[in-house]
């Protein structure tokens, strides 16, 4: 794991360089096409928009991004039981402390993680995950979710979106005075002569060029990223089984998430904004597709480690170079025991596998929905009236002081404001 | 000149290199004892959550008192355990084993299955079962980078001059304890 952690950083260090010579290269030549000498100011400017954006985005964040996409936290009390699935991730995964957990009233089933560190880790789930999956499923989620945590892409996938962004702002902004503004300069400097028509074309074609680039490197890192969330779920849950389900289940539903947006859909588990067409789109998608990753999981067979991942993975998609990076499977060896796969979890664990203890299905489809939406009620503010009837009334905050007849027996009860 | 300065960035390297190797060491060392404290925790709040549980259930489950006094020794002898690695973790897997046919034996029971205490208890033992699992799964995963490291060249040779000493793994030892408990009504 700890190998792993380590070949991510290296790639993703890479590629942040890479990325800030061309932001720095773009707002260089930008400088320089819009007044000759000018290049100096135009990476100054390239550097104070990437700077405050970066810091930004390190210590708000996760804040701004939890708002966004309309996300609350809940306590223990709310969902007893998405808060103990998401401790025992915590615990298979190793991570330090227990992340945060925020629930979406959205229909859509969808999860995300987010966060700059493992101490400072926040999971989102949708309401219509939890009404939609089983325990063993949500385990799989949330360890993929934890497994970019532990691997630290949220960090790396903000500094890259980062990156993106400023060169995106950039060239958009340098396009538009140069069409406006910079046009008149242009022709009062044309005393420039062959140089400056040369700088003014490779500004142009930089101009065009890098946000391509930046956006396609974005892209291929995000889809790597939810390949390894995979295989550390495998890793963790000893289960691929579960995951593989559960994005059966998610790819299943149509309906788009609301809340999510072009720069928010790297984070989620399942591409929000809908499952793009083969072809061409696999180039330019956040995640791979999903019948693939499923098909990946399943294909493990036996095994759960990383090794038993990667060789599943070249399997299903026929390339050479495998999705981890090779020290980590050096360290990982033929490591983490072999857990049943698909097998009724109440199977006994071979020796160092830990297989989860089967929960005697609490309730099925039905009873996870209701217990969902009363949480979601809980969470704002609804009052709950148990009466003798035994009908429980779920009164608005509104309500508050008022009194209100039971609709099933007549009984009328005062409206207290709620303990919790 | 020169060859005093290549000599010396040599030795410094060397000594960079071994300082890296001990510290890999120690820090493999430090997560095996780190991931034990994980599952103790875990086990504590096991044998907590127990006693509630028979009382929940002593109620509804009058015929079944062989199950719950086997529950309530394992716990008791896992309590009182002292010794190493090994003991405990019969113990331990002892005390699974007669909670797993509690649970199993509790089906039959639908009055207690509507029980809200008795789901919320079953919902939290099962999740405690969980985190035990969990954390031996990571135990083991430490142990295991432990021991390669004190058994690979060229750390071995490191953790043979420092007394690093291999760690067991926490098993599931008896083959018994590997079938699944077995149920008659």
């Amino acid at each position: 794991m700890w190998e792993l952690i380590r070949a991510n950083q290296r790639r993703a260090a890479t590629l942040v360089v890479a990325m800030a010579a061309l932001l720095f290269l773009l707002g260089y030549a930008l400088g320089e096409a819009l007044a000759p000498g000018g290049g100096a100011g135009g990476l100054v400017i390239a550097f104070l928009v990437w700077v405050v954006l970066s810091l930004v985005s390190y210590f708000q964040g996760d804040t701004i991004f939890l708002s966004l996409a309309g996300a609350r936290r809940i306590a223990k009390a709310d969902n007893p039981q998405l808060y103990n699935v998401v401790e025992e991730m915590t615990i298979a995964a190793g991570l330090p402390t227990v992340p945060a957990i925020y629930v979406m009233d959205q229909a859509a089933p969808n999860a995300f993680a987010t966060g700059r560190d493992a101490q400072h880790a926040a999971v989102a789930v949708t309401a219509g995950l939890l009404e939609t999956l089983d325990r063993n499923e949500l385990q799989g989620v949330i360890a993929h979710e934890l497994g970019h945590v532990k691997n630290r892409d949220v960090l790396y996938m903000m500094m890259v979106g980062i990156m993106m962004g400023a060169i995106v702002l950039l060239a958009d902004v340098g396009g538009r005075v140069f069409l406006y503004g910079g046009g008149r300069r242009r022709t009062s400097s044309r005393s420039g002569g062959q140089g400056q028509l040369i700088v003014v074309i490779a500004a142009v074609v930089l101009m065009i060029l890098a946000p391509i680039i930046a956006q396609l490197i974005y892209l291929a890192l995000s889809r790597r990223r939810e390949y390894l969330a995979d295989a550390s779920s495998a890793l963790f849950t000893r289960y691929p089984e579960g995951l593989a389900s559960a994005l059966e289940k998610i790819a299943r539903t149509t309906t788009p998430l609301a809340t999510a947006t072009r720069a928010t859909a790297p984070m989620y588990i399942v591409n929000p904004l809908g499952a793009s067409a083969k072809g061409l789109a696999d180039l330019t998608s956040t995640h791979p597709p999903t019948s693939e990753r499923i098909r990946i999981l399943r294909s493990m067979g036996g095994g759960a480690g990383l090794v038993r991942y990667d060789e599943a993975f070249r399997a299903v998609t026929g390339k050479k170079g495998g999705v981890v990076p090779p020290s980590a499977l050096a360290g990982a060896g033929q490591a983490p025991a072999v857990a049943p796969v698909a097998a009724p979890p109440s199977v006994p664990a071979p020796a160092q596998a830990a297989v989860p203890v089967p929960v005697p299905a609490a309730g099925g489809r039905l009873e996870r929905v209701r217990q969902t939406t009363d949480m979601l009620w809980r969470l704002n503010q609804f009052v709950f009236i148990p009466c003798a009837c035994g009908t429980t009334l779920k009164v608005p905050p509104a309500y508050v002081g008022r009194e209100i007849a039971c609709p099933h027996c007549g009984a009328v009860h005062k409206v207290q404001p709620s303990a919790a | 000149m020169i060859f005093g300065f290549v000599v010396l960035i040599v030795i410094v390297v060397a000594v960079i290199w071994v300082l890296g190797m001990y510290n890999g060491l120690v820090g493999a060392r430090n997560e095996v004892k780190n991931s034990w404290s994980q599952i103790d925790v875990q086990l504590k709040r096991r044998h907590d959550l127990i006693p509630n549980l028979v009382e929940t259930v002593k109620g509804y489950m009058g015929h079944e008192r062989g199950t719950l006094e086997a529950v309530t020794n394992a716990r008791q002898q896992a309590v009182n355990v002292t010794g190493g690695v090994e003991d405990r973790a019969k113990a331990e897997n002892a005390l699974s084993q007669t909670l797993r046919s509690l649970f199993a034996v509790a089906e039959a029971y639908p009055d207690l299955k509507a029980n809200q205490n008795f789901l919320a208890l079953q919902e939290e033992l099962t999740s405690t079962e969980n985190k035990i699992s969990f954390a031996r799964q990571y135990y083991n995963d430490a142990v295991l980078r432990l021991n390669n490291r004190i058994q690979m060249f060229p750390s071995s040779v490191i953790a043979g001059m420092f007394n690093f000493s291999q760690e067991k793994f926490f098993e599931v030892e008896a083959p018994e304890e590997r079938q699944v408990p077995q149920v008659k009504f």
